[in-house]
């Protein structure tokens, strides 16, 4: 049947097919290539077999290497585990304060945490900790819970209106609701600004103070780091100090929130990166 | 063969069956293992009303085409992210949302990660908060009032392939919904009993109107803390 002929042109062999007086020339695939791919074919029967592939009608062909992705972790995480406990164990033995004097622990420190921060901290407080209008500048030395070690420590760990029990807690009341006129807002706005020297005060704007405010912020705006409350006279904001921001922060408080950082990082990943934010600029 | 086949219709039917059959056998028998292959752990429950609508939306805004919600197996992964991602964890979901490309970051165990302020400034401007960020800003979410209307009808039509909402939890659809979104209405006690783990909030800042903002934040904010990952224990085999 099949009709082999030779083509002129080309000179090479046609298929031996003829549809109507239409026939194929015959370019076989290179050889190299035909036996690359038969040997992928090979391989791929050789590696189901090896590893696990196939469902079968209760479970599934789980290959004769017994391999799993789950339990190659598993190994990889215990020796990283023995791997660092060189210093993790000191991490979680020793206080802060002396994990933060030992020159070598500091800065296995400062290089997990930079890293820790970057991936956790940054999306809020920025890539060095320079902060935005909210969240706070770690860079600096205006604190509102403490910048000690151990304030960050307890700041980081619980985390501030977060989920955790221990959460540091604090909530300015809406003078807004009632509580104080549009007017006696405005003035004492206008005396908060005078505290870190913006502009006059008023008589009324000092007494709502002393009454309303200086119980948490401070006599002279001091800021009272038991709440959370923070300076006032520094002539730095943790929103805004535009007068109508400032008014809209009186009346009706932003609360910021950060998330409890305990169960999400481990206690040596919390007092790495604790001590990271210290010596970002602000420590004390 | 070559010959015998293109010859005969009959055995060319036949074997075409069969070429086919191969390959709906390799998608179908997998689903009657499913059983055995989704683990056993505490604390997956279907979705609230109001985080069903969240992933509604991401499923609309197409957030699954830079982000994945699968944290792989490899060590660097588990460092970042978390426990690597559980089939049960995306039970519920139809269809799953696992991705296949990270132009932004894992969002598997992004719930609890950042509060309810950040995410939307981050949704409404992402440089606001993340100056190096290159995702697209939503703003639009946050003035488009959310639809409770259909949520009872999506709950039924996920019951119908297998996500176990009860009666009551359908009934109550739409009065979970503006419970979650309200931390102080009267409902939020049975929200969060019908939905343990709820992340009960008032998302976007404002409790008079429901919007698409307040259920991708709750979406969001469920994201990877339903399941005690502490509950799940490997044989010795990895399953």
């Amino acid at each position: 049947m099949a009709n082999i002929e030779r083509d002129e042109v080309s000179g090479t062999d046609t298929t031996g097919h003829e549809w109507d007086g239409l026939k194929e020339l015959n370019t076989p695939l290179p050889r190299w290539w035909l036996w690359t791919f038969y040997a992928t074919i090979i391989y791929a029967v050789g590696a189901w077999v090896v590893y696990p592939s196939w469902p079968t009608l209760t479970t599934y062909w789980k290959g004769t290497s017994g391999y799993s992705s789950r339990v190659d972790l598993t190994n990889d995480l215990a020796a990283q585990t023995q791997e660092r406990s060189v210093w993790t164990k000191k991490f979680a033995a020793l206080p802060i304060t002396e994990i933060a004097q030992d020159r070598n622990l500091q800065e296995v420190a400062m290089a997990g945490g930079k890293v820790i921060f970057a991936d956790n901290c940054a999306p809020c407080h920025g890539s060095s900790g320079t902060g935005a209008p909210g969240y706070p500048v770690l860079a600096d030395d205006d604190w509102l819970w403490g910048g000690s070690l151990e304030e960050i420590e307890t700041t980081v760990r619980y985390g501030i209106r977060g989920a955790h029990d221990d959460t540091r807690v604090s909530e300015m009341p809406a003078f807004g609701d009632d509580y104080l006129t549009a007017a006696q807002i405005k003035s004492v706005a206008g005396h908060v600004l005078s505290l870190s020297g913006q502009g006059a005060s008023s008589a009324e704007g000092a007494e709502v103070f002393e009454n309303e405010c200086a119980a948490c912020h401070g006599e002279k705006g001091e800021g009272g780091r038991d709440f959370g409350a923070p300076k006032l006279n520094d002539g730095l904001w943790l929103y805004s100090s535009a007068g109508d921001d400032l008014i809209a922060q009186i009346s009706k408080p932003k609360h910021g929130v950060m998330p409890t950082w305990e169960g999400r990082l481990d206690d040596v990943s919390i007092k790495q990166v604790s001590i990271y934010v210290h010596a970002l600029g602000g420590g004390e | 063969m070559q010959t015998l086949l293109e010859r005969n219709v009959v055995l060319l039917s036949i074997v075409t069956l069969i070429t086919a059959a191969i390959g709906g056998l390799v998608q179908l028998v997998p689903l009657y293992t499913m059983e055995s292959t989704i683990e056993k752990v505490d604390g997956m429950r279907p979705y609230s009303p109001l985080e069903l609508a969240g992933r509604n939306i991401y499923v609309r805004e197409g957030c699954y085409l830079c982000h994945s919600q699968m944290i792989r197996p490899f060590r660097d992964e588990v460092e970042r992210y978390g426990h690597y991602s559980l089939a049960a964890e995306s039970m519920y979901d139809h269809p799953f949302q696992w991705g296949s490309k990270r132009t932004g970051p894992d969002l598997a165990r992004v719930g609890g990660k950042y509060s309810n302020d950040w995410h939307v400034a981050h949704l409404i401007n992402p440089r606001e908060v993340v100056p190096e960020s290159i995702m697209p800003g939503y703003p639009f979410l946050a003035g488009r009032e959310l639809s409770t209307k259909t949520i009872a009808a999506d709950m039924q039509t996920l019951r119908v392939v297998g996500t176990p909402y009860t009666d009551d939890q359908i009934k109550n659809a739409e009065a979970d919904m503006l419970a979650q979104a309200n931390p102080n209405a009267d409902g939020a006690e049975d929200t969060e009993a019908r939905y343990p783990k709820a992340v009960i909030g008032n998302f976007d800042g404002d409790v008079s109107v429901l919007t698409e903002m307040d259920a991708l934040v709750a979406y969001l904010q469920m994201m990877g803390t339903l399941v005690d990952t502490t509950s799940y224990k490997t044989n010795s085999d990895g399953r």
